[in-house]
């Protein structure tokens, strides 16, 4: 009569866990959740994204510049001479000493993370430390935020995008085919997208050819030139507006059926651009994309609705790909790559092949040497075995681990670490039986003994793959994951699975077939 | 223990030619600590490694670039220490238009690390490695005693010297993978040493003869087809991924089997000489195993005499 205990009743369990939460994953099903697979076995783009944080810096202080010289011009209050100068300060003359107190209040209010310095009638406002580092994380921020929307814009199943550590973004897109896709991709993230509406200088714009940049900068503006034609335009260097205003960008096509792109504005920004339009009749705004001028169309009336097209004779591609990074927002900083790993498919189908072989034939060759030394021991030690691969599958679909090409190797490890506990069981019951122990108590003894030592073992193996978890990233993570589970389910499946097995079938086992059960040479047993 | 002498001398001697290889030869390091780029190139038919750099030297940035054979006569490794971090080029577009006229062919794999990345890399997998020692000291000498605690440590780095003198031998590229291939030894190569102290634990609790010696010499000789036999196992299934497993992972594999061999000698020939030679007494051991079931036993009276109204 065969004895069910605890012991074989929670293998059998987790043998049927294991296979049944492997089905999705083996099957390739819709349905369950099925393991991922890393982008060494899939193929796909990984990428580590810096940004260059001192760029936000300056573009967040010309932000605030264009704010004072709104809230001042609404407030009517007369100043003079508005600029930015090398150190990234503002400074500015109020020409009414009755305004100093007005002027204060403002921009206390509407301007935070600045301090105000006075000589005189001569005004410096500055970004305190706090204001440049709470400027640089949000560029961090605002870059995963965009870049993320891009990339869900693009249309690719399901990308990553994620901070990394305090000042890296992590992108990675599986499934990424062509070199083409690729560039396409890179282009599409490294886009700034960065608008700003800006006046031209009409009064000096004649002598702009003639003119060197520190001379525009001494009359506050900046010389920008065009997309397309090598003309250049004097322009005020505070912007009117720019694209953190805007509403929705949208491909259209114009008159001559060329791709524009429209775009609209929110409500504060359809009413500076109402009241700039309407002081500036007569003169041109330059609608500026990247430091590139699109156009300078001449301002003909006051415009209220708060609507621009820019046309930059783009394809119908590439108006799309920049309507997206306009919808997406600005990046603020210029995104650079850190690292960048690559994997065609062609190369991720041949590493599963290489990776699915050697496990087979590793687990053979264990199966065969198990059977043939050990005996029956080693056919309950394979079940375990197999068992223990199941549920390693199982746990890592439901947990949504990824598969990597190492962590495939983990698993052909795990094959082989497994059964050392199995080995050292039957090696200690078989030493037991030697010395002329009954079958049960050399069981019992020999699962109790063995025990510490390996649990020892293990757990010094999980202390390295604990370690590589932590510092690892990628890949080599997979691959201590992996053999991490690997090991707690071994432990499950070869030490608590094949010592239920064996106290279910005990009463089976005859003491005269010994070269059968456990593989013993005849001339060692008594 | 007479035949240990004759063990002892041989791993030095390992060990010192693997020292001098680390430190003349130095280590192979890969993209991932050394940054640069990769790109790897398959052909139809063999790869025309001439061509390949005469094509690709045209561009400046690649005029030192190293091509050299992946595994297979017709794939190939192009090389450089530079990264470019601009977004908008693309080092795979760029080979495509580069190899042009060299023949049909794929760009299979493009890894491009810079300079920051590479050294962050190499500063944490240093890291790495010595936390893992260090959990490991701990937590031997939590579960047996400081002595085997050190004698199984320097074991493990009597191994992980010799793995990495094989790696600068052969010329193994050092990735990040490799790295995890020696942390893995670390953690793995102990399980025999474990099994083996595990023996001669017992073994003092158990055999009258107080003499180290002979203790470590019964508990080697007994648990010797245990530590065998578990390191074949193992043996077994990293040769197939070593064989079989394809070029990616084949440094990767070739650095486990070494970890696998080693491991299982310095189990069996050096960690045990060096716990004798740590000063280890038998007989100090016993008295404090003996004056710590003393406490014990007196932990269990105080319990009863409490649970049963006495105290």
């Amino acid at each position: 009569m065969k004895t069910l205990n605890f012991r074989v009743v929670l293998f059998a369990f987790a043998l049927i866990f294991g296979v049944v939460f492997s089905i999705p994953s083996l099957t390739q099903s819709e349905q369950g959740k099925k393991i991922i697979l890393g982008l060494d076995l899939q193929g796909g783009l990984h990428m580590l994204l810096g940004i260059k944080s001192e760029v936000a810096i300056e573009s967040r202080i010309k932000s605030m510049a264009a704010t004072v010289k709104y809230v001042f011009d609404d407030e009517e209050i007369i100043f003079d001479d508005l600029r930015m100068n090398e150190d990234g300060k503002i400074t500015f003359e109020l020409l009414d000493s009755d305004d100093v107190v007005k002027a204060k209040e403002i921009l206390q209010k509407e301007i935070e993370g600045t301090t105000l310095s006075e000589n005189g009638l001569k005004f410096t406002l500055e970004m305190t430390p706090e204001e440049k580092i709470r400027t640089e994380k949000n560029a961090i921020d605002q870059a995963v935020d965009t870049i993320r929307n891009r990339l869900n814009e693009f249309g690719l199943a399901e990308p990553t995008v994620a901070k990394q550590g305090t000042d890296k973004i992590l992108v990675e897109v599986p499934g990424i085919k062509t070199q083409e896709d690729k560039q396409r991709l890179k282009k599409l993230i490294e886009r700034a997208a960065h608008l700003q509406l800006m006046a031209v200088d009409e009064e000096r714009n004649a002598r702009v050819s003639t003119m060197s940049a520190a001379e525009a900068k001494s009359f506050g503006n900046v010389i920008l030139t065009d997309v397309n034609t090598p003309e250049k335009y004097l322009l005020r260097a505070i912007p009117v507006l720019d694209g953190s205003m805007l509403t929705d960008a949208k491909v259209g096509f114009d008159e001559s059926n060329q791709p524009v792109i429209n775009f609209t504005l929110n409500g504060q920004g359809a009413k500076i651009f109402g009241d700039f339009t309407g002081q500036y009749v007569g003169k041109r705004m330059a609608v500026v994309l990247d430091s590139k001028v699109y156009s300078a169309p001449n301002i003909n009336e006051r415009i209220g609705g708060g609507r621009v097209q820019i046309s930059g004779r783009f394809t119908f591609a590439e108006a799309q790909d920049l309507a997206i990074a306009l919808r997406s927002g600005a990046l603020l900083a210029p995104v650079i790559i850190e690292s960048e790993r690559f994997i065609g498919p062609s190369l991720g189908a041949d590493s599963i092949q290489a990776s699915s072989l050697a496990l087979m034939l590793g687990f053979v060759l264990v199966v065969l040497f198990m059977v043939l030394y050990y005996g029956m021991a080693g056919v309950i030690a394979n079940v375990a075995l197999v068992g223990n691969l199941f549920l390693i599958l199982a746990v890592m679909s439901l947990v949504g681990a990824t598969l990597t090409l190492p962590g495939m190797a983990g698993i052909v490890l795990t094959v082989g670490m497994a059964v050392d506990a199995n080995v050292i069981i039957n090696e200690r019951i078989r030493e037991l039986l030697h010395q002329g122990k009954s079958i049960g108590k050399a069981i019992e003894d020999g699962y109790n003994n063995a025990f510490t030592a390996i649990f020892d073992a293990n757990v010094t193996t999980l202390i390295a793959a604990v370690v590589l978890v932590v510092y690892g990233t990628g890949a080599i993570k997979g691959f201590a994951i992996t053999m991490g589970i690997g090991i707690v389910a071994s432990m499950l499946t070869a030490i608590v699975g094949t010592h239920g097995i064996y106290q279910w079938i005990l009463p089976r086992i005859d003491k005269k077939k010994m070269v059968f059960w456990f593989g013993i040479k005849k001339e060692e047993a008594k | 223990m007479s035949k240990s002498k004759r063990f002892s001398i041989l791993s030095i001697i390992v060990l010192l030619v693997s020292l001098t290889l680390i430190l003349t030869k130095g280590f192979n390091l890969g993209v991932d600590f050394a940054g640069g780029t990769l790109i790897q190139v398959k052909y139809e038919g063999d790869a025309p490694i001439e061509k390949i750099r005469k094509a690709i030297s045209v561009d400046q940035s690649y005029e030192s670039a190293s091509v050299t054979r992946f595994g297979s006569d017709d794939e190939v490794i192009i090389r450089t220490k530079t990264a470019s971090s601009k977004l908008g080029e693309d080092v795979g577009k760029k080979m495509n238009a580069l190899l042009q006229n060299t023949g049909t062919f794929e760009v299979r794999r493009v890894d491009m690390i810079g300079a920051k990345v590479g050294s962050e890399l190499r500063e944490k997998g240093l890291m790495a490695m010595v936390i893992a020692i260090i959990g490991i000291l701990l937590y031997v000498s939590f579960r047996f005693e400081w002595r085997f605690a050190i004698a199984s440590v320097l074991a493990l780095v009597h191994d992980v010297t010799i793995a990495m003198g094989m790696i600068v031998l052969f010329n193994v590229e050092v990735n990040l993978d490799i790295l995890a291939a020696l942390l893995t030894i670390l953690g793995y190569s102990l399980n025999d040493t474990i099994i083996v102290f595990d023996r001669i634990r017992e073994g003092i609790r158990t055999i009258k003869n107080p003499d180290l010696s002979d203790i470590i010499d019964e508990s080697v000789t007994r648990t010797l087809s245990r530590t065998t036999l578990t390191s074949l196992t193992t043996f077994f299934v990293v040769l197939t991924l070593f064989i079989f497993g394809g070029e990616i992972i084949h440094g990767f594999a070739f650095t486990l089997l070494v970890g696998v061999i080693v491991g299982t000698y310095s189990s069996i020939f050096v960690a045990s000489p060096i716990l004798m030679w740590l000063g280890f007494s038998v007989s100090g051991y016993r008295e404090k195993e003996a004056v710590k079931l003393k406490r014990e036993k007196e932990k269990e009276k105080m319990r009863a005499m409490y649970e049963n109204g006495t105290l």
